[in-house]
């Protein structure tokens, strides 16, 4: 072994501490690379493969009803290759172990069992039997939720009528990965199922035999999806099409997207953080170390050593670093990625598992730590290869200090020397210190930053889903009903107080912009349901999002086409905007719609109070009731959420905590070094004169305090900007963040820069008890 | 005359790498209120080992120092601290001053702390450098650096002020002012002084000139008359 190289070996582990540190800060980026990259992409291929494999369509339209000859003009239309014309309905389903109605969703598929398009992926059972009427096919998600297998009896309100539908199978479906309920808060796997029932079985009971209600589309290859869209639309109108949606606009696959997109975003953005550290440190570490070292260079120079020789020696150590960092980092990376691909391919239930940390990835990621590392340490090395070594076998120059620009304006005096002694040493490095300061804000950033989503969607909840939604039950109907079910429903014993609600699918227009939604009727004097604004006696509000979309003001008339009763077109006016998080919805009063339609007063949903004691009771009727679509009940929704939220947030928010600690220890610990290094003379001095451990400590660990307390406030106001960049960037037609921080975010995040400050001084603290007073004092340097 | 310092069979070891060497082997001294001694010696003799004990830089392997009746070979780590902040000064080869203080902030670094200390302007004042108070450290010479040095030594009014080799980085005029504001210090306010030094001329200084080698006292000279520090040659 050469002896340059044995040095090196003995700088790295004399440097241990602080090899150790950087290597951690680097690890962490090579571990939040690997992770998010890998668990992306092993993500991507297994839904591209579920997709591919299991034909998920391009374009998805519903209509009222359509003969089955309309499909065969559908396909020859110019751009789409495949139709799958087909029958979905939506039922209630009465589970006895079910406090309320759960939501069921009927899905046709052909009587030989094998859908075109949207193929089923059976996972336990069988297909239905030719001709078998009761027959179905169940989605895995409920069906485990509930403990159903095939074999056990399935209630099913069909069209007015209770069924006992037998399951033979259990299944999942490409467009069924994530199962939103419509009403309720996020995904309640036990209150939505999807049951395919053979097109023979079904067509009698909803009175379409053929015809079809739903078609999935197969768009050729290269063929423009706008125009595939506005062609069905042109030929469906006539048939009661609700407007057809391509494939990224699909409930399921619209969800799923988002959740990709944000952990594609997280994947380059939490990496960068953690390298830009790593790449400081090493510049930090091997500044002070070439200096502390110049007479070593100086006389590996007179020895006839290359610059380029002792260059490199240098670099040896950086990249020894490096491949500490790598070996931790992509150890724990791809563990990490296989748990979170695990984590997430559970949850989303793809049939294939996808792991895939590609050697590639890994050679990329190294290669940029490299890189962060490398640049960190190259004005370093560069004032090796500029050293004279004559020059540099001399002590060097005494550092110059001045008077701060505050101490000039008379604001020093109050100062004494110690404190003096840190704000001239900030004076004199003043980027370093800000370099440091800027290091701890982003471990304090990122805390923040990973844990702003978790914070909005609680505020969401809490601000808005609870304080508007105020009854126990909300019961959502088959169809628009009678505004006399309201009193129905009110006459049940036990119901306090019972409100209607009356929504209906339109397409507003303003000019050639357009977009399908619902308005949302209240009604009169809302108590249950309480919209947090004033509802106009006539015309209707607009989503703030929905206004920008389809540019109109206040005042504007817009063109409403009402997809219910017979489909009238009328002219509309905006009276104001509101703001909220989800969707692109527009809000009016009950009557108004019912004046707009021309139509009685009807509902479309009942939300009901009611006493405790009969909360049961009530429940167990409406399953009864054949007009109930659906029942949500508000403390069910509560509990969902917890649940949902839980789990994930103690993993998610430890990962993040270590990270910031890793972060706020490598820059502080470091710091701390290098001060200890740079000032162990002085602090020696300063113990001759008789100051005691602790007031010397105060002299070096004054600086570190100064960076953390200014550090700690700029990060959280780093995270915060940071976190309000990222929302801007997520699609606003589907969610508008509200941007909330909590403020026990904000506390845990400064925690835990303090406290990894305060460790990482403790550290160093011991090795001032071990200052070698004499030994300072009685060298030159 | 009483003693301020009291020495008896002091030794030291050290362990150098696998080596054990004595520093001191046995030494008995006193140092006496108010006088200006100077321990002379050659590099190794043990002289600055002996002056770090005394300061309580450093701790004997045996034997006993007592200040003013006190054990300090008993002292712990912190009491030893106490007694450097209140009792005694210390001026070293090389400067030590602390490069982001000013002259007069870094003689107020002890003022701070000592019980009843000169102004820092006064104990400048005092060793001739009453115009380069609101210097930093690199904007002053060797000398006036190693003289804000003595005034940070002697502003806290020490019982003991330890000189190790404080010529030993200055050409002989610059020398010669130090030694000067030492003499000053010694005559004004009367600290017992203790100037350790291998540059024997100096010695004609001092009423007492102890020369050490190998670890021992070898000599102890008592002289009757001595030169001003201003008229010494070398």
């Amino acid at each position: 072994m050469s002896a340059l190289r044995k040095k090196l070996r003995r700088d790295l582990w004399r440097l241990k501490g602080q090899v150790f540190t950087i290597a951690l800060v680097l690890a962490c980026g090579f571990l939040s690379i690997i992770m998010l990259h890998s668990t992306y992409q092993s993500l991507l291929a297994a839904r591209d493969a579920y997709y591919a494999e299991y034909r998920f369509g391009d374009v998805f339209a519903r209509l009222e009803r359509a003969p089955d000859r309309v499909a065969g003009r559908l396909e020859s239309l110019p751009g789409i290759a495949r139709v799958y014309p087909r029958i979905v309905e939506d039922i209630m389903v009465p589970l006895a172990s079910e406090p309320d109605p759960v939501t069921g969703r009927i899905v046709s598929i052909p009587d030989d069992g094998v859908p075109p398009l949207g193929g089923l992926y059976l996972r336990s059972g069988r297909l239905p039997a030719p001709g078998a009427d009761d027959e179905a096919v169940i989605l895995e998600q409920f069906a485990r939720a509930h403990k159903i297998q095939p074999g056990d009896r399935l209630p099913a309100v069909m069209n007015g009528n209770l069924r006992q539908l037998r399951v033979v199978g259990v299944a999942l479906s490409p467009e069924y990965v994530l199962a939103m309920s419509e009403r309720g808060f996020g995904i309640d796997e036990r209150a939505f199922v999807v049951i395919w029932m053979l097109r023979g079985a079904v067509a009698p009971v909803f009175r379409l035999e053929g015809g079809f209600n739903d078609v999935v589309i197969r768009t050729e290859p290269g063929a423009s999806v706008p125009a595939v869209l506005d062609a069905v639309d042109r030929e469906l109108v006539r048939y009661g099409g609700f407007h057809a949606v391509a494939r990224d606009r699909q409930t399921s696959n619209l969800a799923l997207t988002g959740e990709l997109d944000n952990l594609r975003s997280l994947a380059l953005a939490i990496p960068a953080i953690f390298l830009a550290v790593a790449a400081f440190l090493v510049n930090v570490v091997v500044s002070r170390l070439v200096f502390l070292e110049r007479t070593q260079i100086a006389v590996l120079k007179a020895l006839g050593f290359t610059d380029r020789r002792i260059a490199l020696h240098y670099l040896g150590l950086v990249a020894s670093i490096v491949a500490i960092g790598a070996v931790i980092g992509i150890a724990f990376g791809a563990w990490a990625a296989h748990w979170m691909t695990d984590l997430y391919s559970d949850f989303y239930r793809f049939p294939t598992r996808i792991y895939h940390v590609s050697p590639a990835l890994v050679v990329v990621t190294v290669g940029i730590g490299l890189v962060a590392a490398i640049t960190g340490a190259l004005g370093a090395v560069y004032r090796v290869v500029r050293m004279q070594p004559a020059q540099a076998m001399r002590p060097p120059a005494p550092l110059s200090y001045h008077r701060t620009l505050a101490e000039r304006l008379g604001l020093g005096r109050a100062l004494g020397p110690s404190a003096m002694m840190v704000v001239r040493e900030i004076n004199r490095r003043p980027v370093r210190f800000l370099l440091s300061t800027a290091g701890i804000a982003m471990g304090v950033g990122i805390f923040i930053f990973g844990r702003f989503t978790w914070d909005s969607f609680e505020y969401l909840f809490e601000e808005q889903y609870l304080r508007e939604h105020r009854e126990d039950l909300t019961v959502a109907l088959t169809s628009p009903r009678p505004a006399g079910a309201i009193q129905e429903l009110a006459h049940l014993p036990g119901v306090e107080l019972a409100e209607g609600e009356r929504s209906v699918p339109v397409r507003i227009r303003a000019g050639l912009r357009w977009r399908d939604t619902v308005i949302i009727g209240y009604a009169p004097k809302p108590e249950l349901h309480q919209p947090p604004f004033e509802l106009p006696s006539d015309g209707m509000l607009l989503t703030d999002q929905l206004s920008t979309v389809l540019d109109v003001r206040a005042g504007d008339l817009v063109e409403v086409e009402l997809l219910e009763h017979d489909w009238p077109v009328r002219e509309v006016l905006v009276r104001g905007f509101v703001d909220e998080p989800f969707g692109l919805q527009a809000h009016a009063r009950a009557d108004w719609i019912d004046r707009l339609l021309r139509v009685e007063p009807r509902v479309t949903a009942i939300m009901l109070r009611v006493t405790p004691e009969h909360l049961a009771d009530v429940r167990a009727r409406l399953k009864e009731l054949p007009a109930v679509g659906g029942v949500t009940s508000r403390a069910r929704v509560i509990e969902n959420y917890r649940a949902q939220m839980g789990g994930s947030m103690v993993v998610i928010t430890m990962i993040l905590g270590l990270s910031a600690a890793a972060i706020a220890i490598g820059v502080v610990y470091n710091n701390a070094r290098i001060a200890l290094s740079l000032r162990s003379r002085d602090l020696a001095s300063l113990r001759v004169l008789g100051f005691t451990r602790r007031e010397i400590s105060t002299v070096l660990l004054g600086e570190l305090g100064a960076q953390v307390s200014l550090g700690v406030p700029l990060g959280l106001l780093f995270g915060t900007w940071w976190a309000r960049a990222y929302a801007a960037t997520i699609d606003q037609e589907v969610i508008r963040f509200p941007l909330h921080i909590a403020p026990s975010t904000y506390a845990t995040a400064a925690t835990i820069a303090l406290v990894s400050g305060l460790v990482s001084a403790l550290l160093v603290r011991r090795n001032l008890d071990r200052l070698d007073l004499v030994g300072v004092l009685k060298s030159a340097d | 005359m009483q003693a301020v310092i009291t020495c008896h069979a002091l030794t030291k070891h050290y362990r150098m790498g696998e080596v054990d060497v004595a520093a001191l082997r046995g030494v008995d001294l006193e140092l006496f209120e108010g006088e200006l001694v100077v321990l002379l010696g050659a590099s190794g003799s043990g002289k600055s080992t002996l002056l770090n004990i005394l300061g309580g830089l450093d701790v004997a392997t045996e034997g006993h120092v007592e200040y003013r009746g006190t054990d300090l070979t008993a002292a712990d780590a912190d009491e030893l601290t106490m007694y450097r902040r209140h009792h005694v000064g210390f001026v070293f080869q090389f400067y030590n001053l602390i490069p982001s203080l000013t002259a007069r902030e870094n003689v107020a670094l002890v003022t701070e702390i000592a019980d009843d200390p000169l102004d820092p302007a006064e104990a400048l004042e005092l060793v001739g450098l009453g115009a380069r108070l609101d210097h930093f450290p690199a904007q002053l010479s060797g000398g006036e650096q190693q003289r804000v040095a003595v005034a940070r030594a002697v502003a806290k009014r020490p019982d003991l002020l330890l000189c190790d080799e404080p010529t030993g980085a200055l050409d002989f005029q610059t020398g010669v002012r130090v030694l000067s504001v030492l003499e000053r210090v010694n005559h004004e306010l009367g600290t017992t002084t203790a100037i350790i030094t291998h540059n024997a001329p100096i010695a004609a200084m001092a009423r007492r000139v102890i020369t050490l080698g190998d670890g021992r006292i070898a000599n102890i000279e008592v002289r009757s008359q001595q030169v001003a520090a201003a008229e010494l040659r070398w």
